[in-house]
């Protein structure tokens, strides 16, 4: 359990970008352990990303119960958060000394934009994901339709918390056979 | 209530309804963190992002480390990082101990082809209240336009558009002075 701790270790100091940026790192791990196997890690990802949380951690729980049950899920998302809280405590503490300075201020400027820009480029991707059924990856107008509904009740409704938008696609998405 | 609990509550609740990833956190935090709680404001939400691309760790979890940092210290870090980890790892070794497989069951396929919907039509009304923040003048305009283009068409690596785009600001910046 301490070796399931410090591989986690590893691969949250040594994934930069993204969850999905622990895969190489999974892989390598099913090669020296027992504790998964190669073809195990497409099953893994597909809960992930099924389920709700950051990918990363899911894929985390998922290996470390395989290795060692509940507290393996447990220590393995541990050690994976605790590099990056680290790393953001030093940084956030650092930011907060400067973020007054101009230089500073002029960075995140140009950080906000490109944050934006990342983010939509995400978001054309989802578009893909989202709009072309998962069998046939042709375009769906069941979920077009979805999609208009939902786009104009978060018009009309501002304030709307995301969580009932979720919940309602679920229920159409399952009465509806999507 | 103690602020380090309110944290771990709202924490709890943006890790259990985020489908798809770091990105898909986003509306959950504007709502959540913005106009609930106001523990940052939407502009702060793009700096935690934009040093979430460039550090290691999963973006979801760095952005409730600033956000809790940011509220209640050290304290309040550890709380919102661990209530946004703490969803995935209950449900996930449910799943992964109980339902071997979990994936064949159509009302699984059925609900998760439905919120992919959801949580793009949510990425979509962010983007907009992000963009307004955000690009404000032309530097911003065309620092917006090169790396969404970029993004798409290549493979270019997200930090590096980052510490570009960062670079660009300070420089731009600079000339006004």
């Amino acid at each position: 359990m301490i070796r399931l701790a410090f591989e986690f270790f590893k691969i949250g100091l040594f994934s930069v970008g993204g969850g999905l940026a622990t895969l190489p790192f999974l892989y390598e791990l099913a090669e020296k352990t027992s504790w998964f196997d190669v073809s195990d890690i497409s099953n893994m990802v597909a809960i992930s990303e099924s389920t709700p949380g950051p990918i990363g951690v899911n894929m985390a729980s998922f290996t470390g119960f395989k290795n060692s049950g509940v507290l393996g899920s447990i220590i393995a998302s541990l050690s994976l958060v605790l590099p990056s809280l680290i790393i953001i405590l030093i940084i956030a503490r650092f930011l907060n000394k400067f973020k007054n300075s101009r230089h500073v201020k002029d960075v995140f400027y140009g950080l906000r934009a490109a944050s934006t820009a990342l983010i939509a480029a995400a978001g054309l991707n989802i578009f893909k994901i989202a709009f072309f059924s998962a069998e046939t990856s042709a375009f769906s107008y069941k979920y077009a339709i979805l999609g208009v509904i939902l786009g104009l009740i978060l018009w009309k409704f501002k304030k709307i918390h995301p969580v009932l938008l979720i919940v309602l696609s679920a229920i159409v998405g399952i009465i509806f056979k999507f | 209530m103690s602020l380090i609990i309110k944290l771990f509550l709202a924490f709890l609740r943006i890790g259990a309804f985020t489908f798809g990833g770091g990105y898909a956190m986003l509306p959950m935090l504007q709502k959540e963190v913005v106009e609930k709680n106001g523990w940052a404001s939407e502009e702060e939400l793009l700096d935690y992002f934009a040093v979430g691309q460039c550090t290691p760790g999963v973006i979801a979890v760095n952005t409730a480390t600033f956000v809790g940092f940011k509220n209640k210290g050290i304290l309040g870090a550890i709380s919102a990082t661990l209530g946004v980890i703490t969803p995935s790892v209950i449900i996930i070794t449910t799943i992964a101990a109980l339902i071997s497989n979990f994936l064949e069951y159509k009302v699984v396929m059925h609900a998760m082809a439905g919120i992919r919907v959801a949580v793009f039509v949510l990425i979509l009304s962010s983007v907009i209240k992000l963009f307004k923040k955000s690009i404000k003048d032309l530097p911003t305009i065309i620092i917006f336009l090169i790396i969404l283009v970029l993004s798409i068409f290549t493979e270019i690596s997200s930090p590096v558009f980052v510490v570009l785009a960062g670079l660009a600001g300070f420089l731009l910046k600079r000339g006004d002075r």
